[in-house]
């Protein structure tokens, strides 16, 4: 009987603990919020998926914490199909990379981000050809110039097959009438590993994968994929692709939030202003600046003129390397 | 580096609160290495937004105690349940859980905990005093070196075999072909899912180790009745003292295993290899392998102090090399980012108050983490005293919930399961299942390296024979494979007689 | 034994099988950077396949054996797999905790038959500290059903 009792206590205790809170005016989340990431712990968006959760929690801007859930099988597939079968959902949201535009294309899972509620973007991510810095080459051009002689062709790491890294080689590859030899990785920092142990000649790794080792001396940046340099202090002196080759490649990664289809229209809004607030966190700028991020907050119309360019792109580009399911 | 540097550390790691927060962080985490799919990886990634607001070096205290909490706590249902808390775990059950059931659970949890903190003591000691050196060593393992210990992890293990042969293949084949379904890294194509979503993300390696050993474990043994065995266990604190005064005399072992461990450890996914190459060479070695597989401590000892050993050692790439040796580390990794670290190369210069405290921590961790584990050996060994129709419902559930947090699938909780029944009927039938896991969790990794080797060298095999540190390891993994075959010739070379069959183990 | 090693054997290579058809699909050359996807999966499979076969014919020609599990064993075996098995299935429509509940309330009573008392305080103090734990501490999700939802989760 005594257990009973205590049990009963407890039950009560925790039914107390756990009763919702009484519903404002404007939607607010009314249960944990799942938080989907496309991909293995560890990687760039799995950092900045749980640094949200994390601001979230820190600086209470939310009333119910963010669950983050990793469901990377398939490349991203699966997370992507269990966020699509969640409609008219309010506490499910995704963040995605590039992967939302390359896995259906390559391996055709049926999604695409038309499933999808779009939020908010948060952020580009850069990428920047790389070689090792005991070889002789100082600029992009004598490095290419190596390439094209070598009738055996350099290697070049990258994350992944028919993603962002390869499709950028490719793209290098088609302008310049060159071929590398393409190693996949599982992750952009096994891939610039590789390089600083000279497995591979060159890679195309986001800044925040490599900064340590170029800060160490092991490795050297030759050039930037994207139309502008980095404006941050350390990053200021590398050139741009056009610069350094002439050549128009510019290619940036979307860090990006979006939520389950047919989200309600009031949910939508409180994500919006919620992500936001955390974009405008100190915690979230220095994050940026660190890992040479372009700030980059858009929503609404904005943002899905943006992704439908993105989308346009991945499908030229992927075309034209080969890479689209046959 | 040097000893001052470490002083520092310790200066830093005995603030009542690090400390505080050491004890807490091993709790949790022996809790959450005790649950089975609940992995080190999980543990960090849960507490990683707790941690915002601590100092750094308090942060990385909090994470790296829960892991060496998890590190201690994957031996506890291993040896009672036989049910592997953690991947690295699962050699443990080879000879922990036929000592439990033998009432020896004590005994075998002792040598579990005290084995993982010899492992880890030496792993600490080696990067306190050579981090910068070995990390120079760890990047001349490429892909080929990687296929490599791959290979010889595989032929130190397929050896041992006894039973039937033909069956054995057939577990090393399933299991392989078990590892290559969902995506293909290296081309980026869908292999053997049909269109199922479910298939995409493949077969978790937990989720099978826990069907496989855990429920099917629970038919085998039920057929006996419905009861547990091994609740005659002691239980007080002399068991641990008894225990230890054995200990000493496997202290080849000890080397043995810290050594592999740690050699493993620095390249990702090396635990769970390690404990199992660590298994295969005190088998090998032994003069009684014939007690390999039916409760001998030494069983328990060689898995536990590499796993350990390798646990410790893959916190070197990550602070070293910037790259985690783990999935536990690459959340680490994560954290280090968001507190405003860089990880890499520039660590040891930009932050050495970081890098020695945590170093210093990792001494004082796992300190704590073995007194704590060790004191309540006789509560765990007391739980096989719980009464069958409460404990099998419990460890039902728990392993539904840790197949579950794996991808957080159901369709997980049936894979266990069906992995349950058919490793009730492979055991009936004489197929060993140790090859299927190991084949299992070594077919991702070995075919990965395989194949971004065959790439490098344009297809040559030659590849493996020609980079000097590959050609080594390969030679070293052939003579393996071929010891079967000259183990008799040189035996009546020297005039001694065949010993008796090894048994099978599990 | 001799069924259940044919079943076993016959199973596994149906397996192989399946793996070989979908292998072809995928390529099980040697391009020019090495085997092609379909390359590890076709051959591990043929050898499986292969070997399963001579396991069967030797379970054939075998003669009489002792039974794979006798009438005794197998009643306490099922006793462990369908209640597991109905956990699972319940799961998917209440939830886990619920399921778990259930389960753990079931199964003392049926087999340990402990008192009733006993029963419910334990079955629900497990299902709700497992919620506190998970739900609430380590904000790991497991699969919920309505009476969550009705609480707000």
């Amino acid at each position: 009987m005594r257990l009973i009792a205590r049990t009963a206590v407890f039950v009560a205790l925790a039914s107390w603990l756990l009763a919702a809170p009484t519903p404002a005016q404007a939607w607010e989340p009314t249960k944990p919020i799942e938080f989907v990431i496309p991909a293995g712990t560890g990687g760039g968006a799995d950092q900045m998926a749980r640094l949200i959760a994390g601001l979230a929690e820190k600086h209470k801007l939310t009333p119910r914490p963010f669950i983050v859930v990793n469901k990377s099988g398939g490349a991203g597939a699966e997370g992507f199909l269990h966020v699509k079968s969640k409609k008219g959902d309010a506490h499910t949201i995704i963040i995605t990379l590039s992967n939302l535009f390359t896995t259906p294309l390559h391996t055709g899972v049926p999604f695409g981000w038309r499933d999808l509620t779009p939020i908010a973007r948060m952020a580009l991510d850069q990428f920047i050809l790389w070689v090792n810095a005991e070889t002789p080459y100082k600029t992009a051009r004598e490095y290419l110039a190596a390439v094209k002689e070598k009738p055996t062709g350099m290697k070049m790491g990258g994350t992944g097959s028919a993603q962002e890294d390869q499709i950028i080689t490719i793209q290098l590859e088609q302008a310049l009438g060159l071929k590398f030899i393409y190693v996949p990785f599982k992750g952009g920092g096994e891939v610039c590993v590789n390089l600083v142990g000279k497995h591979v000649d060159s890679t195309v790794n986001n800044p925040i994968e490599c900064v340590s080792h170029w800060k160490a001396g092991r490795v050297r940046p030759l050039a930037v994929f994207d139309g502008a340099r980095i404006p941050d202090a350390d990053w200021k002196e590398i050139p741009t692709v056009k610069e350094a080759l002439g050549l128009d490649i510019q290619y940036n990664m979307l860090r990006g939030i979006f939520g389950a289809p047919d989200m309600p229209k009031d949910a939508v809004e409180w994500y919006v202003g919620f992500l936001k607030k955390v974009y405008d966190t100190p915690e979230f700028k220095e994050y940026l600046s660190r890992g040479a991020l372009k700030p980059a907050f858009a929503t609404g119309a904005e943002y899905v003129k943006w992704v439908e360019g993105a989308e346009q792109l991945h499908r030229e580009l992927m075309a034209k390397g080969g890479l689209l399911k046959k | 580096m040097g000893l001052e540097n470490l002083f520092l550390g310790f200066q830093i790691a005995f603030t009542p609160f690090n400390l505080f927060i050491a004890v807490l962080g091993i709790t949790l985490g022996t809790v959450i290495g005790v649950l089975p799919g609940l992995g080190g990886a999980n543990g960090v990634a849960i507490l990683l937004p707790l941690t915002f607001t601590m100092p750094p070096t308090s942060a990385i205290i909090l994470l790296t105690s829960i892991y060496w909490g998890a590190l201690f706590g994957g031996a506890i249902t291993s040896v009672l349940f036989n049910i592997p808390g953690e991947p690295w775990s699962v050699a443990t059950t080879f000879d922990g859980y036929p000592l439990a059931r033998q009432g020896q659970g004590g005994q075998a949890l002792t040598a579990a905990f005290t084995s993982s903190f010899v492992g880890a003591l030496f792993s600490i000691v080696l990067i306190t005093f050579f981090a910068p050196l070995l990390a120079e060593i760890a990047l001349k393992f490429g892909p080929p070196e990687f296929f490599a210990i791959q290979l010889l992890t595989f032929s130190s293990f397929v050896g041992l075999g006894g039973g039937n042969p033909l069956k054995s293949l057939v577990s090393i084949l399933l299991g392989f072909i078990l590892a290559t379904v969902g995506l293909d890294i290296v081309t980026g194509q869908l292999r053997l899912t049909f269109g199922f979503t479910d298939l995409m993300k493949g077969f978790d390696f937990i989720v099978a180790v826990i069907g496989l050993f855990g429920i099917g474990e629970i038919l085998l043994s039920v057929e006996e009745g419905l009861q547990f065995r091994g609740a005659t266990t002691r239980m007080n604190l002399r068991v641990v003292l008894d225990t230890w005064k054995i200990l000493p005399r496997y202290w080849r072992t000890f080397v043995r295993g810290s050594v592999i461990g740690f050699w493993m450890g620095f390249k990702p996914g090396g635990a769970t290899p390690a404990s199992f190459m660590s298994y295969a060479f005190a088998k090998r070695f032994s003069r009684h392998p014939e007690r390999f597989g039916k409760g001998e401590l030494e069983g328990i000892v060689a898995p536990e102090t590499a796993a350990h050993a390798a646990g410790v050692a893959a916190m070197l790439p990550m602070i070293t090399l910037g790259i985690p040796g783990s999935p536990t580390a690459a959340v680490m990794l994560g954290g280090l980012i968001i507190w405003g670290l860089q990880p890499g190369p520039m660590l040891f210069k930009e932050n050495p108050d970081f890098v020695w405290g945590l170093i210093a921590s990792m001494y004082t961790g796992n300190v704590i983490g073995v007194l704590m584990v060790l004191a309540f050996v006789p509560f765990f060994a007391a739980i096989l005293k719980i009464p069958f129709a409460i404990l099998t419902p419990l460890i039902v559930v728990v392993c539904a919930i840790g197949s579950y947090a794996v991808h957080n699938s159901m369709i997980d909780i049936w894979y266990m399961l069906v992995f349950g029944v058919i490793g009730y009927v492979f055991k009936k039938l004489d197929y060993p299942l140790a090859p299927l896991v190991l084949a299992l969790v070594l077919g991702d990794l070995a075919e990965n390296a395989l194949r971004q080797s065959l790439i490098m060298s344009q297809g040559s095999l030659a590849i493996f024979v020609t980079r000097p540190i590959a050609g080594v390891i390969t030679a070293l993994a052939v003579f393996f494979f071929a010891l079967p075959l000259l183990t008799p010739w040189w035996r009546r070379l020297r005039g001694v007689p065949s010993p008796p069959p090894v048994p099978r183990e599990t | 034994m001799r069924a259940a090693d044919l079943v076993t054997a016959g199973a596994l290579m149906l397996v192989a099988g399946v793996v070989i058809v979908d292998a072809a699909r995928l390529g099980i050359g040697w391009g020019t950077d090495g085997p092609k996807s379909g390359f590890f999966p076709f051959w591990l499979a043929l050898l499986m396949g292969a070997v399963s076969a001579v396991t069967f014919g030797r379970a054939l020609a075998r003669r009489r054996q002792r039974p794979f599990v006798s009438r005794a064993q197998l009643g306490p075996v099922l006793k462990v797999i369908w209640p597991a098995a109905a956990l699972v299935v319940v799961t998917q429509f209440v939830g886990l905790y619920v399921a778990s509940a259930l389960y753990t309330g079931f199964y003392m009573r049926w087999i340990g038959r402990h008192r009733w008392g006993t029963v419910v305080g334990l079955s629900v103090g497990i299902a709700v500290a497992a919620f506190l734990l998970f739900e609430k501490w380590f904000l790991v999700p497991m699969p919920k059903g309505p009476l969550e939802a009705w609480l707000g989760h």
